[in-house]
C-alpha cells in the first residue's frame, strides 16, 4: 500500500472511493438494492479480511471459518431473544465468544498441518453447525429473528440503511488496517516466516505455535464481528450461515482476489458477490457457470486479481519505459 | 436388549458405509495427494444413476450394477479432465478447483433431474424382516448392506495386497517417481484409482438410496463425517479408516440412542431433552479431538506424512 502509484494502488483507491461514495449514488438514483447489496458484501468483506490473515499471511488452510459468523450472529440473536438488546454488552459478547471459539479449535487444529489442519477446521465447524441446529430454544434449524437491532444508547442508529452501512465499511477500513499493521509489524513478520518455514523459525527460538495460535484467534474476532454485523443486517440468523459452503465462499474471496495482499480479500468480496448476482441475473443455474470458473481461476490465475493487477501493471511499465532504455526494463 | 443389538448392527452397517466412503477418500489421497471435496458428488450421482437405472429397467440388483459402473466411469473421465490438472499443486488449489467441481455437480444434477428427490423402492424379497437371533427380527435390506460392504472390505483388502495391481498401487503411495522411473504406466494407475474411489463412493451413495430419499447435496453432510473418519484413521491408511469408520459408526449411532437417557440419569428430564441431541451430535468431533491430543497423526497414519 506505500511506494509509487501502481495500477494495483489505483485500483484499490478507486474502490475505496465508490465504497464511500456509494449511499450517495444509492440516494440519488434511488436505488435501494445496490445500497443492500453492498452492505452485504462490505460485512462479507471484513471476515475475507480475517481469514487473508491467517491463510494468505499465516499459511493456516482454515476450512472453518464460517463458523464465527454464526457464533457471532447467534451471540446477537440469543441475547436479543433473551431480552439484552444493548449492543455494549451484545457486541462484547460476540466477539468474545468467536475468539474463546477460535482458541480451543485452534488449539486443538494447530497441532496439526496440512491436510489434516483443512478436515479439523471443517469438521469443528460442521460440529458447531450441528450443535446450534439442534438447540429448539433458539430456533434450531430454521433459525432466530430478530426483532429488535442492537442498541447504542442513541449514539448510533443502526436502523438506518445508511448509517449501518457507514458502520460496516469504517469496521471493515478498520479490520484492513489493522491486518496490514499486524502483518508489517515483529509479530506479522513471524508469522510470515512460520509460514515460509516453521521448522527453520522454531530452530531461531521462536515458539511458533503460540504465534499462530495468537493470529488465529485475532481472526476468528474478526470474523465473530462480522458475524455481528450480519445478524444486525437480516435481523436473522440461522445455522446456514456457519454452513461449510459459507466458508468455502469465504476462501474462494480470499484467492479470488489475490493471497496474503492488503486489498486483494476486499477485491475477491466484491467480485465473488458480484459475479454470483449477474450470474443468478442470467440464469438460475447460475452455480453451473461459478463452478467450472473457479476451476479455472486455480488452474491459471494463481495470483487472482491483484496478481493480475501487479501484472498489468508491470505489462504497462514495461511497454512505457521499454523504447527509451529497453536494457534497464529488462534487468 | 433386543433394542440394543439392533443398534448395534445401525452402529455396524453406517460404520462400513463411512468405510466404503473414507476408504476411496483416503486412497486418493494416499496415492495422489489430493484433497477431493468433490467424493461427496460422486457419492450424490451413484445415488442417482442407480434410482433412474431402477426406474428405466425394473430391476434391483441391475440398476445397482450399472449405478457403479456409470459412477466408474464418471470418475475416471474427471481424473482425465479435470484431476490430472490438480496433481503437484497446493493443497489448497485441490480444496478450491473440488469445491468449484460441488458447485457443477449440485447444479447440473438439479438441471438434469429436477429440484425434487428421487425415490428407489425395495424389491419385495428385501423387504421382509430377518431373525438373526432368536427373537429379534432385523431389515433384510441393512443385512444385505452390511454383507456387501464386508464383500467390498474384503475384495479390497484382497486387491490393494494380494495382487500386481495393488501391489503397484501401494509402491506408488510411496514413491511415485521410482514406480514411474520402473517403466509402470502411472498415468493409468491413477485413473484407475481415482475410478476406483468414484465406484466405491458411488456403491455407498445408492445402497443409501433406498433408505434416505435421494436428493441434492446429500454427499456433503456425509463427506464431513468420512473426513473425521480419515483423520481419525491416519490419511492415507485403509485400514486406519476401516477401524476409525466402524469407531464414528458405533460411537454415533448408540450416542444418538442412548446419550439422552444417560443424561436423564444425571439432569432433569428437560434438560436432558434438550441437550441430548446437541451432545449426541458433538461426540465424534470429542472423539476426534481426543485423537488428536493423543496422536496428531490419527491412529494408523501411513509413514511419511
Amino acid at each position: 500500500m506505500k511506494g509509487p502509484f501502481t495500477l494495483r494502488n489505483g485500483a484499490a483507491v478507486l474502490l475505496l472511493v465508490w465504497l464511500a461514495l456509494l449511499p450517495l449514488y444509492a440516494n440519488l438514483t434511488n436505488d435501494q438494492f445496490t445500497l443492500t447489496l453492498f452492505t452485504r458484501i462490505v460485512i462479507m468483506a471484513l471476515a475475507a479480511v480475517s481469514l487473508n490473515l491467517i491463510l494468505g499471511y499465516g499459511g493456516m488452510m482454515s476450512f472453518g471459518h464460517a463458523a464465527y459468523l454464526g457464533i457471532g450472529g447467534y451471540a446477537i440473536g440469543m441475547l436479543a431473544h433473551e431480552g439484552i438488546t444493548n449492543g455494549f454488552i451484545q457486541w462484547p459478547v460476540a466477539l468474545g465468544a468467536s475468539a474463546l471459539f477460535a482458541l480451543v479449535i485452534g488449539a486443538l487444529s494447530l497441532r496439526t498441518r496440512g491436510v489434516y489442519f483443512i478436515m479439523i477446521t471443517l469438521a469443528f465447524a460442521q460440529m458447531a453447525y450441528y450443535v446450534i441446529g439442534g438447540i429448539d430454544r433458539y430456533g434450531g434449524d430454521d433459525g432466530l429473528t430478530i426483532y429488535k437491532d442492537s442498541q447504542f444508547g442513541g449514539l448510533v442508529d443502526l436502523n438506518n440503511h445508511v448509517v449501518f452501512y457507514y458502520v460496516c465499511l469504517a469496521l471493515l477500513f478498520a479490520g484492513v488496517f489493522i491486518v496490514w499493521r499486524l502483518v508489517n509489524s515483529r509479530f506479522g513478520l513471524v508469522i510470515q516466516g512460520a509460514r515460509s518455514n516453521e521448522a527453520r523459525m522454531r530452530a531461531i527460538g521462536f515458539p511458533t505455535y503460540r504465534y499462530k495460535l495468537v493470529c488465529f484467534v485475532i481472526a476468528g474476532t474478526m470474523a465473530g464481528l462480522s458475524g455481528a454485523l450480519l445478524a444486525n443486517n437480516a435481523d436473522f440468523v440461522s445455522p446456514s450461515m456457519m454452513y461449510w459452503t459459507r466458508s468455502g465462499d469465504l476462501i474462494i474471496m480470499v484467492v479470488l482476489g489475490g493471497m496474503a495482499s492488503p486489498f486483494g480479500a476486499v477485491f475477491g468480496a466484491v467480485a465473488l458477490l458480484v459475479l454470483e448476482e449477474a450470474l443468478s441475473g442470467i440464469t438460475e443455474y447460475w452455480q453451473i457457470i461459478l463452478g467450472p470458473l473457479l476451476l479455472l481461476v486455480v488452474l491459471f490465475a494463481r495470483g487472482g486479481i491483484d496478481g493480475l493487477l501487479v501484472q498489468l501493471g508491470a505489462w504497462w511499465q514495461a511497454r512505457r519505459v521499454k523504447p527509451s532504455a529497453p536494457e534497464r526494463a529488462s534487468a | 436388549m433386543t433394542l440394543f443389538i439392533e443398534q448395534c448392527l445401525n452402529g455396524l452397517q453406517f460404520g462400513l458405509l463411512l468405510f466404503l466412503l473414507a476408504a476411496g477418500l483416503t486412497l486418493v489421497f494416499g496415492i495422489m495427494d489430493l484433497v477431493n471435496l468433490a467424493h461427496g458428488s460422486l457419492y450424490m450421482l451413484g445415488a442417482y444413476f442407480a434410482a433412474t437405472f431402477a426406474a428405466w429397467t425394473g430391476n434391483f440388483v441391475l440398476a445397482v450394477i450399472l449405478g457403479v459402473a456409470a459412477t466408474l466411469v464418471v470418475g475416471m473421465v474427471l481424473e482425465v479432465v479435470v484431476m490430472r490438472r490438480l496433481y503437484g499443486r497446493d493443497h489448497l488449489d485441490h480444496v478450491l478447483g473440488t469445491f468449484g467441481l460441488i458447485l457443477f455437480f449440485n447444479e447440473a444434477v438439479r438441471l438434469v433431474w429436477g429440484p425434487a428427490g428421487l425415490s428407489m423402492p425395495l424389491p419385495s424379497w428385501l423387504q421382509v424382516p430377518v431373525e438373526v437371533l432368536p427373537g429379534i427380527s432385523y431389515s433384510a435390506y441393512k443385512l444385505a448392506l452390511i454383507a456387501v460392504t464386508l464383500a467390498v472390505a474384503g475384495l479390497l483388502y484382497f486387491l490393494v495386497m494380494r495382487t500386481r495391481i495393488g501391489m503397484l498401487i501401494r509402491a506408488g503411495a510411496s514413491n511415485r517417481e521410482m514406480v514411474g522411473a520402473l517403466g509402470v504406466n502411472i498415468k493409468l494407475l491413477y485413473t484407475l484409482v481415482f475410478g476406483l474411489g468414484a465406484a466405491l463412493a458411488g456403491l455407498a451413495g445408492l445402497m443409501q438410496a433406498p433408505i434416505l430419499t435421494v436428493q441434492i447435496g446429500m454427499g456433503e453432510n456425509i463427506l464431513i463425517l468420512a473426513f473425521v473418519v480419515t483423520v481419525i484413521g491416519g490419511i492415507g491408511s485403509v485400514r486406519g479408516s476401516l477401524v476409525a469408520a466402524l469407531l464414528v459408526g458405533f460411537i454415533d449411532t448408540l450416542g444418538r440412542a442412548y446419550l439422552p437417557d444417560v443424561l436423564a440419569l444425571v439432569l432433569s428430564h428437560d434438560a436432558a431433552a434438550t441437550a441430548g441431541p446437541a451432545i449426541s451430535s458433538m461426540l465424534i468431533y470429542l472423539l476426534m479431538a481426543l485423537v488428536l491430543i493423543v496422536k496428531p497423526e490419527g491412529l494408523f497414519s501411513a509413514g511419511g506424512r
